[in-house]
């Protein structure tokens, strides 16, 4: 099976390509640049390395987010529309999960995270085991971080943490967990297109049409417009 | 010679729209989403919202395009996408797409000016004519246009501040009237008379630039202080008031540049061309000169992927190709765009 594997939902940008099912070939950067004028020369580059053709993909798998919102946008239009056209597969993954797949072989509880700015967070708790297999645990959220550790302390387990911004908040998840919390070095925290590829593979694939970008978060305008509705019915 | 299928995408503000056109003048199919009721309760466009729905509606879009035109990618010479100016994250969906199109199929990719595409909306119900001259008129854009050649822009005026359809949008917003406000206040303006005498903004002798904050203000001002004295002013006679000035200044300058440059063809362009006091009045200037006036069709004034496809065939026959690399560029410029055709046409 041949996959291409997308992820522009955050600053790394990364594309993968398994070939007969083996990795043939990953790219990843992780530089303040702009995903869309680098994505596609990254996507002609890779599959002209690699000797695959467009026609002789058999699915895309996308990272649908959270994340940067354009960010997540470039990807899924990219990888819907290729999919549509090539009348092939598209398989959307959390990008929480893709980093969370760094942390598979720990055995342990992981937590992977993005910076959501002002003490916010957006994050999802897993479980890995020795099978490759990672389980949420907890549902995706959107949250105030600090909270979300208070809740995590009181289940008094060791959790990995994975994130790109794990230096931001390394201070306040020590804070919190103390002994219980596992950070790895550098290299872990970076989310792996080719992880992003594998787990594809499997994964039933998502109608091309209603493949969405999991934001965590209403835009800023329908939720004052929501806010508004609710006092309004009740004043 | 066989015939040629651009295939274009348009995602540069609250429509996706999708359309196949043959031989750069004859629409096969054209298919626009329109967000408008989503927008509604903000009392405008959401940048963020636009692009969300973008993003959620392109494939769709894609699909009941190439169904009602009963063609395949495969058929198709080229793909055209809209790369500005607009909202930045609603194009970059538009972009991406059409990239990704034109790299699973190896089709070549042509980036398109929007408003390249509002004049070449024109070129679907009539040949061009040249030298022609532009009236490009929306929300976004107020804008002179000169063409000697085809794909060759020279904008010899254009608004110093707000688009003629902002201040539409701004004075129906003072009125108190639902968005999208515009063509409300030219059904009110029929209904009423221009009593109240706003400013016209001529600008310098000679000049071809048009202004549009003044007269808004001085419409908010004026009701203002009705208010304030506790008189009413009847909406119908704001609306024409204001309507005259607007019309009267985009009309005069339109026919002094036409004389000016001994054009053959005035275009009228963008979703203010839907505009009917401003057809009524150019109707009547023109009429009187040897010149041909065009008002496309409403479905081809508002923003649409057709007139994209249009323009995207001159690019074709240019030789102007876009490379993987292609961005959205919310600022494009209308000459720097006709400056790269002819550069590219060149080599
Ligand atoms: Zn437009």
């Amino acid at each position: 099976m041949n996959i291409l594997a997308i992820d522009t939902s955050n600053q790394t940008m990364g594309v993968a390509v398994l070939k007969a099912g083996r990795l043939a070939g990953e790219y990843i950067t992780d530089v303040k640049k702009n995903h869309s004028v680098r994505l596609m020369p990254a996507i002609n580059q890779l599959m002209s390395d690699v000797e695959l053709h467009p026609k002789d993909l058999d699915k895309i798998v996308v990272a649908k987010g959270p994340g940067s919102y354009t960010g997540v946008r470039i990807g899924l239009s990219t990888a819907k529309t290729m999919a549509w056209t090539l009348g092939i597969p598209v398989v959307g993954i959390s990008s929480l999960e893709v980093v969370a797949l760094h942390g598979i072989l720990f055995n342990q509880q992981i937590c992977s995270f993005f910076d959501a700015r002002r003490g916010l967070v957006y994050t999802g708790l897993y479980q890995g085991d020795s099978i490759n297999e990672l389980k949420p645990i907890w549902d995706e959220e959107n949250v105030l971080f600090e909270e979300w550790l208070i809740r995590l302390k009181e289940e008094g387990k060791p959790t990995v943490f994975l994130s790109q911004d794990i230096e931001l908040h390394k201070a306040i998840i020590e804070k919190s967990m103390g002994d219980l919390a596992i950070i790895p070095d550098d290299v872990y925290h970076v989310p792996r297109p080719s992880l992003l590829a594998f787990a594809g593979m499997e994964k039933q694939h998502d109608s091309v049409h209603a493949l969405i970008p999991n934001y965590l978060r209403l835009a800023e305008a329908e939720a004052n417009w929501l806010k508004q509705q609710e006092k309004e019915n009740n004043g | 010679m066989s015939d040629q299928y651009i295939l274009a995408i348009e995602t540069s503000c609250d429509e996706t729209a999708c359309a196949v056109v043959k031989n750069g003048t004859e629409i096969v199919a054209n298919v626009v989403a329109s967000q408008i009721e989503s927008h509604k309760r903000f009392g405008g466009v959401v940048p963020e919202i636009a692009s969300r729905h973008h993003v959620e509606q392109m494939t769709i879009v894609l699909a009941e395009t190439l169904k009602k035109a009963q063609l395949t990618i495969d058929e198709m010479d080229a793909i055209a996408v809209t790369e500005g100016p607009g909202l930045v994250g609603a194009l970059l969906v538009g972009v991406n797409a059409a990239k990704a199109l034109a790299f699973a199929k190896q089709k070549p990719l042509l980036g398109v000016h929007h408003i390249a595409g509002h004049i070449y909306a024109n070129r679907l119900t009539k040949e061009f004519e040249f030298p022609l001259l532009a009236l490009v008129v929306s929300g976004g854009h107020t804008e002179l246009i000169l063409m000697k050649e085809h794909g060759v822009f020279e904008i010899i005026g254009e608004t110093r501040d707000d688009a003629a359809g902002e201040a539409y949008d701004k004075v129906a917003r003072t009125l108190a009237l639902p968005y999208p406000g515009g063509p409300l206040i030219d059904q009110l303006a029929s209904e009423g008379d221009d009593t109240l005498h706003f400013p016209r903004a001529w600008l310098e002798e000679g000049s071809y630039d048009f202004s549009f904050s003044g007269l808004k203000s001085a419409v908010i001002n004026k009701l203002h202080n009705a208010e304030q004295r506790g008189e009413e002013i009847k909406r119908e006679d704001v609306a024409a008031s204001f309507q005259a000035s607007v019309v009267e200044v985009l009309s005069t300058k339109t026919h002094k540049a036409a004389k000016q440059y001994g054009v053959k063809q005035v275009i009228v362009a963008g979703g203010v061309a839907a505009n009917k006091g401003l057809r009524a009045e150019l109707n009547r200037i023109f009429a009187q000169e040897n010149m041909e006036l065009l008002i496309p069709p409403l479905h081809l004034c508002t923003d649409n992927a057709a007139m994209i496809a249009a323009a995207g065939s001159i690019a074709y026959h240019l030789g102007h190709r876009a490379d993987w690399d292609l961005n959205a560029n919310p600022s494009l410029s209308l000459e720097r765009y006709s400056l790269r055709n002819k550069r590219d046409s060149c080599n």
